[in-house]
């Protein structure tokens, strides 16, 4: 073990549990906004409590997620500093962007909302949730043009020993960047969609608060309808950026060696990276992955032997992420479709009630599968073919790095099972009455 | 010249994040030692409530800006620092989700772990900041290459755990001083007592802390060449001083006003020392990262200074209004939402 391999663990387990909370921020405030405008416009009670019952789930991811996100800023320049210093110019510049543009408003009225009740106007303690909606979300574009910059460098030259940055708009209207940004924003909205079907359909199937939760299950299940069909569709667009920018992810996530024209596409495929081939290829599709990459049946696709070793991302990783991200994504759609038909009979359905409640996770992890892709898929570049992932890391020993893995994976074990026992609670006890 | 004005908006955020998460660090630190029931601890955490999450952005956009503005420090200065500031985030994670987390639970038990958890991390994160800004004020023994030669053990030299203590103390005092201005009846009386108390120590604690850095570091070197700069020390013992006859008046909003006048004096005293440099070096003032070999390209400097001007004052703007808002006595168990 070095301090790369470590670094790149550390950065995993960091990003991963930080990617468990966010996306579900993302979306939760829009809907708990959109509840509260409910209730200043009706006056209706009812989504007073819904909002302040969804409020406070809310409160607890956004609690961890701001706290984990601070580990991700320290970490570019605790571990990851020859990179800091390569693209800092432009990479450090988006971050700072970020904090001042969208992080202090989320936080600063984030509070005002939860302090503000009975201290504000009703009016505007509904525009408070709103901008800390709209703030959460800005910060999420903010992040991915930064992410995007890594994975399709645009917008800069190379002067002075790093990438210095010579044209902004370019920067921040990357189109893999926005690709990317679309697809996780609409994942994160679905995400958050089905938290709420999960929870709403809990209650409904005990009985509980019906007409409220009934509400809030139609609010979850348009997000999660809406969001899984745009996730899905726009994220086959996304595919034809990765395809047309970075070759070798794509050749990598279909485990795909050959260079062919009119590639197919196997259904049943088993990667042998060892001896450069796949040791099962059953029932292809002529034609399906040059179609499906470059919208033309007849398309070159560049296999992974065309590439130097060197240069070629982990198979097995990228291939499987890439399966468990679009299996699961085809499963949301049907899911919300059956929820749709039946919205109105779910209590009597307890199994299909039950079975969203195991539905909660999955979004999460499809999520997560993406981001292995997106990250692991990127390698061994930290920069899509300017600076590599082992290039960029920190000269410190090993020892240090080591530890603190060590000291991170822990304190967020720990952290998790506490928010997940806090979650758990606050779902089932369900809106206070008072 | 651009460059000159971003090491003073580097040096800006810095000091204002200490004046304003340093009173959240002081609160957690004495809670131990002022509460006496549930009851006390709950105003605690709610006199921190409305402003600790918003305090803690400038920290990110501190760290942000050394990113964004000068990248070869940010490189240098969080990997040289890499233990402390790996410690530091730990201590802001586990004082972090306290909040949310402590009032949720039930059980005496529950409450008991996250209130240590509160003051351990509230302590180590003063600490440390001290730590690790007096070794940046001394210069840390980075080479050629940009890299440490030293480890945790040589950053907790004499100055740098004085400076420790000093953060310490500076923000227990602060913390203390908005604690009376939002708790009410005997809560507000036991931290206007502790604020009186902590007054005197926190001015040999200041007092001792100019001394050292004549010893210990180069600061005075550049207050020497420029004697203007003088103004910086003499705003601390002058925000110090009046802090201490506000309270004396019993006008505790006053009085935390000054105390912020004096963190944010006793930051810049250190950081208009260490100019033109961000981060010193204790070997070779040539491997030092100054604003001129660290800084950014001069677009990206542009760039940021656009985006500083205009956000910079709407955040102060509505964080001010916060401020004034929010800082309500807490008196009922309606007031309290932790």
């Amino acid at each position: 073990m070095d301090a790369l391999l470590l670094s790149r663990l550390q950065f995993a387990v960091a990003t991963f549990f930080h990617f468990i909370f966010v996306p579900l921020t993302l979306g939760l405030s829009i809907m708990i906004a959109i509840m509260e405008t409910k209730y200043v416009r009706t006056g209706d009670e009812e989504y007073k409590r819904m909002t302040k019952f969804w409020g406070k789930l809310f409160l607890i991811n956004f609690a961890i997620g701001i706290v984990t996100g601070i580990t991700l800023e320290f970490q570019f320049g605790t571990n990851w500093s020859r990179y800091s210093a390569y693209v800092g110019d432009i990479f450090g510049s988006l971050l700072a962007i970020e904090a001042t543009a969208a992080f202090f408003l989320e936080s600063t009225f984030i509070a005002v909302w939860v302090f503000g009740w009975n201290r504000i106007g009703k009016k505007f303690h509904a525009v408070t949730i709103w901008l800390v909606a709209i703030a959460s979300n800005v910060s999420a574009f903010w992040i991915i043009m930064a992410n995007g910059f890594m994975q399709h460098p645009v917008g800069y030259v190379m002067r002075n020993g790093r990438a210095e940055l010579e044209d902004f708009i370019a920067v921040i209207t990357n189109p893999f960047a926005w690709q990317q940004f679309l697809h996780v924003l609409f994942g994160a909205w679905m995400t958050a969609g089905f938290f709420v079907l999960g929870v709403s359909a809990y209650h409904l199937m005990k009985k509980n608060e019906v007409s409220l939760f009934r509400r809030s299950f139609n609010i979850g299940l348009v997000f999660a309808l809406v969001f899984s069909v745009l996730v899905a569709t726009q994220g086959h667009l996304h595919g034809n950026e990765v395809a047309k920018t970075q070759p070798t992810k794509l050749a990598a996530m279909e485990s795909h060696w050959e260079t062919q024209t009119n590639a197919p596409m196997y259904l049943i495929t088993v990667p042998d990276p060892e001896n450069e081939r796949n040791s099962v290829e059953l029932l292809g599709i002529p034609s399906l992955l040059s179609f499906l990459a470059y919208s033309n049946p007849d398309a070159e696709v560049v296999g992974l032997k065309d590439f130097p070793k060197e240069d070629r991302p982990p198979v097995w990783i990228s291939f499987l992420s890439f399966r468990l991200m679009v299996g699961l994504g085809t499963l949301f759609p049907l899911v919300c479709l059956l929820a749709w038909f039946w919205r109105d009979k779910l209590p009597d359905k307890q199994w299909f009630a039950r079975l969203l409640i195991w539905f909660i996770p999955l979004p999460i992890i499809a999520l997560e599968a993406g981001w292995t892709l997106a990250e692991v898929g990127r390698q061994p570049w930290i920069v899509y073919g300017m600076m590599r992932t082992s290039d960029a890391v920190s000269p410190i020993d090993t020892s240090q790095v080591a530890i603190t893995l060590v000291a991170i994976t822990l304190l967020y074990t720990l952290l998790g099972f506490a928010e997940v026992y806090l979650l758990k609670r606050v779902a089932e006890r369900g809106p206070v009455t008072h | 010249m651009l460059e000159t004005i971003w090491f003073i908006l580097w040096g800006v955020l810095w000091a204002l994040y200490f004046v304003l998460d340093g009173f959240d660090l002081g609160i957690g630190m004495l809670m131990p030692f002022l509460a006496k029931d549930e009851r006390d601890r709950r105003i605690m955490y709610n006199a921190q409530g409305p402003f600790w999450d918003g305090n803690e952005v400038w920290l990110i956009t501190a760290g942000g800006v050394t990113f964004a503005a000068f990248p070869g420090t940010y490189a240098v200065l969080f990997s040289s620092l890499y233990t402390p500031l790996l410690l530091l985030l730990f201590a802001l994670i586990i004082r972090g989700v306290t909040f949310e987390f402590r009032h949720l639970g039930e059980t005496a038990r529950w409450k008991r772990l996250w209130d240590i958890c509160h003051f351990l991390g509230s302590f180590l994160a003063a600490l440390l900041l001290g730590v690790a800004f007096a070794n940046i004020f001394m210069g840390i023994p980075i080479d050629a290459q940009g890299v440490n030669e030293g480890n945790l053990l040589s950053l907790l030299n004499s100055y740098g755990l004085i400076g420790g203590i000093v953060f310490v103390l500076v923000f227990c005092f602060h913390g203390s001083l908005w604690l009376s201005v939002k708790a009410s009846g005997e809560m507000e009386q036991r931290a206007k007592a502790t604020a009186r108390g902590l007054w005197f120590i926190v001015a040999i604690g200041a007092v001792v802390f100019l001394f050292f850095s004549a010893v210990f570091t180069k600061l005075y070197d550049n207050y020497l060449a420029n004697p203007v700069l003088f103004l910086i020390p003499i705003g601390a013992v002058v925000g110090l001083l009046l802090s201490r006859m506000a309270l004396g008046q019993n006008k505790q909003a006053q009085a935390f006003l000054w105390s912020g006048l004096f963190i944010l004096c006793v930051a810049f005293f250190g950081i208009a020392g260490i100019y033109p440099a961000l981060l010193p070096s204790s070997l070779n003032p040539a491997y030092s990262m100054t604003i001129t070999n660290s800084s950014s390209s001069t677009l990206t400097l542009q760039i940021m200074l656009g985006v500083a001007l205009v956000m910079v004052p709407i955040v102060l703007i509505y964080q001010l209004w916060v401020y004034k808002h929010f800082s309500y006595k807490l008196e009922t168990d309606e007031d309290l939402y932790y």
